[in-house]
C-alpha cells in the first residue's frame, strides 16, 4: 500500500479504534495476579473447567470432522433441490444468538424433546446437563466454521486432478486420501482450528442446554462468568488463559487469514 | 499388444454441446485429433477416460469393451488403463516428482519400494532423475511436461492419450520436446492419440489425422491428405498451411535441393518453414518487383471453397496458394497450365525444429 502519512482525522479515529481492541487486553493483563497465578490456576474449579473445556472443544472438533466434512463435500460437489437453503441453515449458527441455539437444542434433545425422548428410550443417553450435551452445544455453534472453510476449498479445487488420479488407477478412497485431502489440507486444518477455537469459547448454547454444573458441564467461559461474582483472581487467570489460546490460534492461521503481506 | 481402439461416442452436454465421433486407432500408430478450441477435444478425452458418461456409443480397447450403452457396460476410469498426459499436466502439487510418477504404480497395488524403483527407472530414461525430489511447482514447463509423460507411461497403459502436450511451452522448448515426444510415441506399443489445435504438431507426430469441428469429425486422412486436400474451410485455414522441413543458414532455407530466401538471417540449423497460402502470389508471366522467391511451375489442382480458391502447384516445392474467384478468373488458369509463383521473403515463417 501507500507509504504516505494518513490525514490527521483518519489517523486519530484509527488510533481510537485500535485502542478499543488493545485497552481491554491491557486491562486484563494489569489486573492479573502474577504472583499467585500458579496457585490460582491450580485450584480445583479451574482445573475442572480447563479439562472440561478441552474435552468438549476437542469433542466438537471431532464431530465437525466426521459430520461437517461430509456435509461440506455434499454441499460443494452435488447439485440437489434445496442446496442453497441447506447451506443457509448450516451457516445460521454463525449469526444466531447462541442462547437461542441452546434453547432449540433443549426443545429437541431435551428429555421431553422430539428426539431426546426416543433417544433416551433407545439408548438410555440423556444429553441435557451432561458432558455430551456440552459437546453437542459446542458442535452446533462451531461446526459451521469447518463447513464453510472446507466447502470453499473443495469448490476451488480443480476436479480434473481427481480425474487424473482415477485414470492412473486410483480407487475413490485412494484419490480422497492421497490427492483431495492433501490438496485441501491447509483449509481443512484452518477450518478445524477455527472450529476448535469457537468451541472453546462457547458460552450461551452450553449454559442453556448443558447447564453450569462444576466438574460436569462448567467449561472455562462458564467458570469465568461464575468466578466474576466471587473469585475475581480466578476469573482473570482463566480469561488470560483463553486470550493466550485464541492468540495462538490466530498466529497459527496468520498466513491464511491475515498478515499475508 | 493386440488390437487398437474402436470408439463410437455420442456425448450430450447439459449446456447443449454435442459430440459425435467415431475413431479407429491401430496399435503402434499415432492419430492426431485436430480441432479448434471448443470443438469438443476435452469432451472426447473425458469420455474416453470414463469421466463423462456416453449418451450413446461403444468404446473398445484391445478387444476389451470399456463402454457400451446398449449392453450397459461401463468400466470405471481407474480400470481403463489409459495413460493420459493432460493439457496443463495436472501433476499433483502436494507430491514430489517421484511420488507423482510412482502414484499409478502404487494405486495399482505395487509396494512403495517397487513403485519407487519403477518410477526412478522411467525418470532416468527421460533425463529427469535429478528432479525426483522436487515439487511440480519448482519445475519448468518442459520438465513438467516430461514428468507428466513419465507418470502416464509408468503404469504401462494400453493406450496413450496426449491432450495438447506441447501447447503450454515456449517455442524453443516446444521444438526440443516434440522430438522427445516423437521418440517416446514411436516406442509405445499401443495406440496413441494426440489431441491438438496445432496443425504442425499433428503433421509432424501423427500417421493419421482426424479433424474435429463443432463436436463432429469433418475429415479423416493422412497428414498429406489434410494438408493438400482440406475438406472444410477450417482445415484449409489452419491445416492447409504450407509446411516445409529444411535447414537454415545465412538467410536461406534449404528444402530438398531448393533454396528459399527468408527474412530472418539469424536462423540456423533444422527449421520448419511455414508459408500461408494467401501469402503466395500467382502470375501468368514472370513477375517483376522485389519478391525474393519466384519460380515457374504448373497447376496440379484447383479447389473452390466458395469465397476463395486453393491452387495447388507442382515442384520444386509443392505449395498451395489461395486466391479469390475473381483472381482465378483473371488469371484464366486450369489444371496443367504453366504458372509463375512468388513469395516475399518476409512471408516465410521460420521456427526451430
Amino acid at each position: 500500500m501507500t507509504r504516505r502519512r494518513p490525514p490527521f482525522v483518519l489517523a486519530f479515529l484509527a488510533c481510537v479504534g485500535a485502542a478499543f481492541f488493545v485497552a481491554p487486553l491491557l486491562g486484563l493483563v494489569a489486573r492479573t495476579p502474577w504472583s499467585d497465578l500458579g496457585e490460582v490456576l491450580g485450584r480445583e474449579v479451574v482445573g475442572d473447567a480447563l479439562r472440561l473445556s478441552l474435552v468438549t472443544s476437542l469433542g466438537a472438533t471431532i464431530v465437525a470432522l466426521f459430520l461437517g466434512l461430509p456435509l461440506a463435500w455434499v454441499l460443494a460437489r452435488f447439485e440437489f433441490r434445496g442446496r442453497a437453503l441447506l447451506r443457509g441453515l448450516v451457516l445460521l449458527p454463525l449469526v444466531l444468538p447462541p442462547v437461542v441455539g441452546g434453547a432449540a437444542l433443549l426443545f429437541t434433545f431435551g428429555r421431553r424433546g422430539a428426539l431426546g425422548g426416543p433417544l433416551e428410550d433407545l439408548t438410555g443417553l440423556v444429553l441435557p446437563f451432561s458432558i455430551w450435551g456440552a459437546i453437542l452445544a459446542a458442535s452446533f455453534v462451531a461446526m459451521p466454521f469447518l463447513v464453510i472453510t472446507v466447502e470453499g476449498a473443495l469448490r476451488n479445487l480443480d476436479q480434473r486432478y481427481e480425474g487424473a488420479a482415477a485414470s492412473l488407477g486410483a480407487s475413490r478412497w485412494t484419490v480422497l486420501r492421497r490427492v483431495t485431502l492433501p490438496m485441501i489440507g491447509p483449509s481443512l486444518v484452518s477450518g478445524l482450528l477455527l472450529t476448535w477455537a469457537r468451541a472453546l469459547g462457547e458460552f450461551g448454547a452450553t449454559i442453556t442446554f448443558a447447564g453450569n454444573l462444576p466438574g460436569r458441564t462448567q467449561t472455562l467461559p462458564l467458570a469465568v462468568f461464575v468466578a466474576m461474582e466471587g473469585d475475581r483472581d480466578a476469573a482473570v487467570a482463566m480469561s488470560l488463559l483463553l486470550v493466550l489460546v485464541s492468540l495462538a490460534v490466530l498466529v497459527t492461521l496468520r498466513n491464511r487469514w491475515w498478515g499475508a503481506r | 499388444m493386440s488390437g487398437g481402439l474402436d470408439a463410437r461416442i455420442t456425448v450430450l452436454h447439459p449446456g447443449g454441446f454435442h459430440l459425435d465421433a467415431e475413431l479407429r486407432l491401430e496399435s503402434g500408430h499415432t492419430v492426431a485429433v485436430l480441432g479448434p478450441n471448443g470443438a469438443g477435444k476435452s469432451t472426447l478425452i473425458a469420455a474416453l477416460a470414463g469421466l463423462l458418461p456416453l449418451h450413446e456409443g461403444r468404446v473398445a480397447l484391445g478387444g476389451r469393451v470399456l463402454d457400451d450403452t446398449e449392453l450397459g457396460v461401463w468400466v470405471p476410469p481407474e480400470e481403463r488403463r489409459l495413460g493420459i498426459v493432460h493439457q496443463d499436466y495436472l501433476l499433483f502439487p502436494t507430491m514430489s516428482v517421484l511420488d507423482n510418477v510412482a502414484f499409478g504404480l502404487r494405486a495399482r497395488g505395487r509396494a512403495r519400494s517397487a513403485a519407487n524403483r519403477g518410477a526412478r527407472d522411467l525418470l532416468a530414461q527421460l533425463d529427469l532423475l535429478q528432479f525426483a525430489g522436487r515439487r511440480p511447482a519448482d519445475l519448468s514447463g518442459g520438465q513438467a511436461q516430461r514428468v507428466a509423460l513419465a507418470r502416464a507411461l509408468a503404469t504401462e497403459p494400453d493406450m496413450l492419450l496426449l491432450d495438447e502436450p506441447l501447447a503450454a511451452l515456449d517455442v524453443t522448448t516446444r521444438a526440443r520436446l516434440r522430438h522427445v515426444l516423437a521418440d517416446r510415441l514411436a516406442e509405445f506399443p499401443g495406440p496413441r492419440m494426440l489431441i491438438t489445435h496445432d496443425p504442425a504438431e499433428a503433421f509432424l507426430l501423427a500417421d493419421q489425422i482426424y479433424v474435429l469441428e463443432d463436436g463432429a469429425i469433418t475429415q479423416v486422412g493422412s497428414p498429406d491428405d489434410i494438408r493438400l486436400r482440406p475438406r472444410t474451410s477450417y482445415a484449409a485455414d489452419l491445416a492447409g498451411a504450407n509446411l516445409l522441413v529444411g535447414v537454415a543458414s545465412a538467410g536461406e532455407v534449404l528444402v530438398g535441393s531448393h533454396r528459399l530466401t527468408i527474412a530472418d538471417t539469424s536462423a540456423q540449423g533444422p527449421v520448419l518453414a511455414t508459408i500461408h497460402p494467401r501469402a503466395i502470389s500467382l502470375h501468368v508471366v514472370e513477375p517483376g518487383g522485389s519478391p525474393r522467391n519466384a519460380w515457374a511451375t504448373s497447376v496440379t489442382r484447383i479447389e473452390n471453397y466458395g469465397d476463395r480458391v486453393r491452387v495447388q502447384t507442382a515442384g520444386p516445392l509443392e505449395l498451395t496458394a489461395e486466391i479469390t474467384p475473381p483472381a482465378l478468373h483473371a488469371l484464366g488458369i486450369a489444371v496443367g497450365d504453366r504458372i509463375w509463383l512468388s513469395i516475399k521473403a518476409t512471408e516465410v515463417g521460420v521456427s526451430a525444429d
